[in-house]
């Protein structure tokens, strides 16, 4: 690449395809054909698309967890092997340990880096108070509500202050109202040392509220972007307030009609199946 | 309205615990009744208490036992033998669950034989382990590891295969290296596994030590209870019966105590609503 370090995108996914071999081979499923994807430094990118068009496989292959078929992968201008060491990724089902406490579950990156565990402690009790959570830090998993939960898996992933964030529909299992709250939370935390971000969801308002940059992915399978769209709304934004703006509503109204064909051809995959 | 619910609950085990203890002594005086000359012959009822023991001198024999203090050397050799062959099966379960769960070539290697020697009737093992290992308590410790062994293996076999994707690549996105995945998320997962197993376990564990005992021992409950049915004394076999029944409950119980502890973060039934 003829990047020079300091410009290099914080994340390139060059070229990408994902093809499964059904168990016991034979048949073949392409999730993700030729799609290219790049984040740039401290930048904010929704993925939106219909439901399973390989939105969580295209961020499993940025996170390291899954290896393409073709294409590249480079963080900060280097190539990827393995684990994605710069980016924290947040589930979208329950991830947190269930046999740690919120305190266990914060601290445990830290652990595993070796952190000497009085400091480790420390900085997970710092950050829980960072999301809210002084009061439980002695709770299990399953005595948190479902927002509780995700904050906590939200302190989980920052507290080893990752260069990435890739998030994988975070807030879809919350309500509409906690689901407003902890996205503002996010924007704060992000605005606070601007991280890049590649954020998952079919939620189109919520890309659009959130985000620098939204990338619209076609239905699977084969699925590749179809749109890139700059949202400019300004900042600091309110997500409640900012869908009243008119420009929210205009590339509301732009993106939807880019989209509705494919969760159209989406639908009509899904009914044939 | 909180507080009410609490108490009628308690209300309600009480209740329950005074029914048990009616049925128990219903028991009792059924087999009592059969077995005494009260309701019919003095022939009829010698012969049932010939096959059945007499409530009274089974708990006389019971007595006797503890008062005169000559059960405790039995007592604690079966007890040394259960917690022996317990530990060491559950631990060697707990290593050897794990090291197959997680390496697919030895796991395929191995499949034929662990199904081969879990189906096989290991019972039938004691008299060949009295011949290897003697009839002290090694041999009874034995018997009880491959009756232990096999539960905890394939709970923790089952336990790892069981392992949320989704926590593992948390763990991994959060740079837990191979050794830290064991530790963090592979063993507390197998754990649970092999704590509800520990029930299933420990009991077995006693019926190694109690059959190992009865096929050939010098010392031990099942060693009383073998001499006993050597004299036709159908009360000791009995009372034998009944202590046996009791430790084996008190051994559950400090089970059920210890799995409190150490699973709090399991959600209880009715206890999983949100704060």
């Amino acid at each position: 690449m003829s990047f020079p370090l300091s410009t290099a995108p914080a994340l390139a996914l060059n070229n990408i395809t994902v093809t499964f071999v059904a168990h016991g081979g034979g048949s073949t499923y392409t999730a993700v054909r030729d799609t290219t994807l790049t984040v740039g430094e401290g930048e904010f990118v929704s993925v939106v698309g219909p439901t399973g068009c390989g939105k969580s496989t295209l961020l499993n292959i940025a996170a390291g967890l899954l290896e393409s078929s073709a294409g590249s992968v480079r963080v900060q201008g280097e190539p990827l092997a393995g684990i994605n060491r710069h980016a924290g990724y947040m589930f979208q089902s329950d991830a947190l340990l269930p046999w740690l406490s919120a305190l266990g579950n914060v601290e445990l990156g830290l652990k595993y880096r070796g952190v000497e565990p009085g400091a480790a402690r420390e900085q997970a009790m710092d950050w829980l108070a960072r999301v809210g959570l002084s009061g439980h830090a002695g709770r299990y998993p399953h005595q948190l509500s479902g927002g509780m939960k995700k904050r906590v898996a939200l302190a989980q992933m920052l507290i080893l202050d990752p260069k990435i964030l890739l998030m994988d529909e975070p807030f879809s299992a919350l309500d509409i109202q906690t689901r407003q709250l902890m996205e503002n939370e996010l924007l704060e935390l992000w605005s606070a040392d601007r991280k890049s971000v590649v954020f998952i969801t079919h939620d189109l308002e919520e890309a659009i509220a959130l985000s620098d940059r939204v990338v619209v992915l076609s239905a699977g399978p084969a699925a590749h972007p179809m749109g890139d769209y700059v949202i400019d709304l300004p900042r600091p934004r309110d997500v409640a307030e900012v869908r009243l703006a008119p420009r929210f509503v205009e590339l509301h109204t732009e993106l939807w009609h880019t989209m509705k064909d494919e969760v159209l051809k989406g639908y009509a995959q899904s009914r044939q199946k | 309205m909180r507080k009410a619910a609490k108490s009628e609950a308690r209300a309600g085990r009480g209740r329950l615990a005074l029914y048990h203890a009616l049925l128990l002594a219903g028991v009792f005086v059924f087999w009592y009744l059969m077995t005494e000359p009260l309701l019919w012959s003095e022939e009829a009822a010698r012969k049932t208490a010939f096959f059945f023991g007499r409530p009274l001198m089974v708990l006389q024999q019971i007595w006797e036992w503890f008062a005169g203090g000559k059960i405790y050397e039995h007592l604690l050799i079966t007890l040394i033998e259960t917690l022996l062959a317990f530990a060491i099966g559950t631990l060697c379960g707990l290593g050897v669950g794990l090291w197959l769960a997680l390496s697919p070539l030895a796991s395929a290697l191995a499949d034929p034989y662990i199904k081969a020697s879990n189906a096989m009737p290991r019972v039938i093992l004691a008299p060949i382990f009295a011949v290897w290992f003697g009839l002290g308590i090694v041999s009874k410790v034995a018997l009880g590891f491959t009756l232990v062994f096999f539960i905890v293996f394939f709970n923790v076999y089952q336990g790892v295969k069981e392992v949320s994707p989704v926590v593992l690549n948390n763990a991994r996105m959060l740079g837990a290296n191979s050794r830290q995945l064991l530790r963090t998320v592979y063993l507390p997962s197998a754990m649970s596994w092999v704590f509800s197993s520990l029930h299933t376990s420990v009991g077995m564990a006693f019926v190694g030590a109690v059959v190992g005992e009865y096929l050939g021992s010098a010392r031990g409950v099942g060693y009383l209870i073998l001499q006993a049915e050597g004299a036709f004394d159908i009360n000791t076999v009995f009372a034998g019966i009944l202590v046996l029944t009791a430790f084996a409950l008190a051994l559950d119980t400090a089970v059920t105590v210890v799995e409190n502890r150490l699973l709090v973060w399991r959600p209880a039934q009715g206890e999983t609503e949100p704060l």
